[in-house]
């Protein structure tokens, strides 16, 4: 909470230039003797921080405060699909859980849905104090008004502290508008959450689009709602006997009023998902030409595995979109991943960086992917993967065929 | 049909990174572009008038620069640009972002329809459209795949929800967020760019709306705060191995042998 205030007395060309060149986004400008920051500005305080000093202050300003004590509790929104539950919530449970016990808070359950009362008892084995669920026929089908104004009764009465919701289709609609109705604030795809004692949820995310990690907090606000992807954290193992208890909510059924009407269900054929692979080969932007991608698919499959892709290679068109990893396409988490040619942006590495082994070959030493790699392979993949495949393949005892794929003599 | 479509421009590389010893930013280029989501938003604007008639027009948040976006969607066939832009703005979260556009969209007159992109890509949020319609009072349909029907109320699509695709029908006014491949982005038009060469892009600051109180803008409207930055974590017990390509492929066939993954 504040502004810049810049001490246009203090300011000369030699400093502005200084300023303008220390901006990580060109957002500080310099007309006519005089400094002005525009609408690029991030408030990164770069300019405050490491500038020439006290050219441009930083005037905190005080923030109303919220009574963090009223709010209690971390809640796991329940995401499903009539009725079948979506692993990501066995997820955010387990790091609910571990993020309770250390400020001594109770984990809840919400669960918003028709003829769910079967399914609720399932989470009752994962260690939740309390499941609350709405069981109403207009919630049926997610539709996002009645879905808000549950979502809505159940922190008004419950006042959850914080609130974990998966990264799904559904997640990601349902959350900011139940963070907006609230006018509080909304981190999307943490990769990493902790809590401090004053209950400040701590929320870190891959930012600005680059290799930069931040921290997020949201110190003045309550509930603090944050969505975590699939695949980023651990399942928590049921145990066989219950605990907790489910509690029926019932709430004044004419905010369930939508403009929305679901007319037409159809279930999604059961596709191959790279989310649950063990084994991935992943292809980037060092893969010359679409032909070529036939070394990433002959490694996956004599190793046995799947192969996936950059978003380079989607928008090449040279991959389909549901196998892409990353930030904009899906995480996964399986126990071998081999990179072929990928930099390693940030946006991508979030996606797969806790698998339990990554081999990365890449020819640039200074790569990003070297830095989260296990293995990092300073080479070329023209020279390394042919040969490689071959040697699985004989390892294996089968027929010792030369791969389809040959280095052309250009690449050499 | 009124249609206002969102747009952002983006940084047209990720390249930024920190210096891991001094903390600071470093940026790589200054090049931007319109976040490419967005062009599936636009064109699915321009398709809809050109079937159904009425007017596109487009609303972006960000530095005086992010003209050149506005202009680019002139191009393709947007009549009308909006560009809102003030210091006061500066360091918005989704939060204020999301209630900046609300507001700068009541100054833009009647609508039926506004569309955004799925995600940008500097930001990867995919929350913005959903807390511009909550603060709007109107329903919205995200991960929109394919537009069925449309009338002068209503509008049948198709969504993309986790195990299912759903046909929803949704009154006006709505918010949809369209998925990348809704229709194939067309080109921007020389022709158009000669036309729309000196259209007038309004720029709406703090003064031009509805609600004036500076603290619900930029920083001070924005709940969630960036404590720290810094660079990924590297891992710590990594090796890096370095050869020929044939000792390389030797070597990572041994390991992954010794690793039982064949």
């Amino acid at each position: 909470m504040g502004k810049l205030l810049i001490h246009q007395n203090l300011v000369n060309e030699e400093i502005a230039e200084k300023l303008i060149n220390l901006c990580p986004f060109g957002s500080i400008e310099y007309k006519d003797g005089n400094l002005d920051i525009n609408a690029g500005c991030k408030m990164c305080r770069l300019c405050v921080k490491k500038g020439p000093n006290g050219v441009i202050e930083y005037i905190e300003e005080e923030a109303p405060k919220v009574n963090k004590k009223a709010y209690k509790g971390i809640a796991v929104y329940v995401d499903h699909s009539e009725g079948k539950i979506h692993p990501v919530t066995y997820e955010l449970i387990g790091k609910a859980k571990e993020l309770a016990a250390k400020v001594c808070y109770p984990v809840y359950c919400i669960f918003l849905g028709y003829q769910i009362l079967e399914s609720a008892e399932k989470l009752l084995h994962y260690g939740v104090d309390k499941v609350f669920i709405y069981d109403y026929r207009e919630l049926e089908h997610f539709r996002i008004e009645p879905y808000t104004a549950a979502f809505e009764d159940f922190i008004n009465n419950i006042k959850p502290s914080i609130i974990l919701v998966g990264a799904t289709t559904i997640g990601r609609s349902l959350a900011p508008r139940v963070a907006a109705r609230f006018r509080t604030g909304l981190t999307a795809d943490c990769t990493r959450l902790d809590i401090k004692e004053n209950s400040d949820l701590i929320q870190i995310r891959p930012a600005f689009g680059g290799n930069i990690m931040a921290q997020i907090i949201t110190p003045n606000s309550r509930p603090q709602i944050a969505t975590v992807r699939y695949k980023i954290m651990s399942a928590t193992t049921p145990t066989k006997d219950p605990e907790g208890e489910i509690i029926v909510c019932s709430m004044d059924t004419s905010k369930f009023e939508s403009d929305v009407n679901v007319i037409k269900v159809t279930k999604k054929e059961p596709e191959e998902n790279i989310s649950e692979s063990e084994i991935i080969v992943v292809a980037g932007r060092g893969i010359k030409t679409k032909k070529d991608m036939s070394l990433a698919y002959e490694l996956a499959e004599v190793l046995g595995g799947n192969f996936a892709g950059t978003r380079p290679m989607v928008e090449a068109g040279w991959i389909d979109a549901k196998k892409q990893i990353g930030l904009s396409g899906r995480t996964v988490k399986p126990k071998l991943i081999i990179t072929l040619g990928i930099s390693g942006a940030v946006q991508f590495t979030a996606g797969m960086q806790s698998a339990d082994y990554i081999f990365a070959i890449n020819k640039d030493p200074k790569a990003a992917i070297f830095t989260v790699a296990h293995y990092g392979i300073i080479g070329d993949i023209y020279e390394i993967v042919p040969k490689l495949i071959k040697n699985i393949k004989n390892a294996k005892g089968l027929i010792g065929e030369i791969p389809k794929y040959m280095a052309p003599a250009s690449m050499n | 049909m009124e249609i206002i479509v969102c747009i952002k421009q983006v940084p047209g590389t990720s390249k930024v990174q920190v210096d891991s010893i001094t903390g600071v930013l470093i940026r790589d280029g200054i090049d931007t572009k319109m976040n490419p989501y967005d062009l599936y938003a636009l064109e699915t604007a321009v398709r809809l008038k050109e079937q159904h008639g009425g007017h596109v027009k487009v609303i972006s948040m960000g530095p005086p620069q992010a003209i050149d976006i506005i202009k680019e969607a002139f191009m393709m066939g947007a009549d009308d640009g909006f560009l809102v832009s003030d210091r006061k703005f500066a360091g918005a979260d989704v939060l204020a972002t999301s209630y900046t556009l609300s507001q700068g969209i009541r100054k833009m007159g009647n609508f039926d329809l506004i569309l955004t992109g799925k995600q940008t890509t500097d930001g990867d949020t995919a929350q913005v459209g959903p807390e511009i319609a909550e603060y709007l009072e109107i329903p919205h349909i995200a991960n929109v795949l394919r537009i069925l029907d449309a009338n002068d109320k209503d509008m049948t699509v198709e969504m993309d929800m986790p195990e299912t695709i759903e046909v929803a029908k949704i009154k006006f006014p709505c918010l949809l967020s369209v998925e990348k491949d809704i229709f194939e982005p067309r080109l921007p038009s020389f022709k158009k760019k000669v036309e729309t060469k000196n259209k007038v892009i309004r720029t709406i600051c703090l003064n031009d709306m509805e609600d004036k109180n500076e603290k619900r803008y930029g920083l001070s409207g924005s709940p969630t705060q960036v404590e720290r930055i810094f660079p990924p974590d590297e891992n710590a017990d990594k090796e890096i191995w370095e050869g020929t390509g044939e000792e390389l492929a030797d070597r990572m066939a041994e390991k992954l042998k010794e690793l039982k993954f064949f």
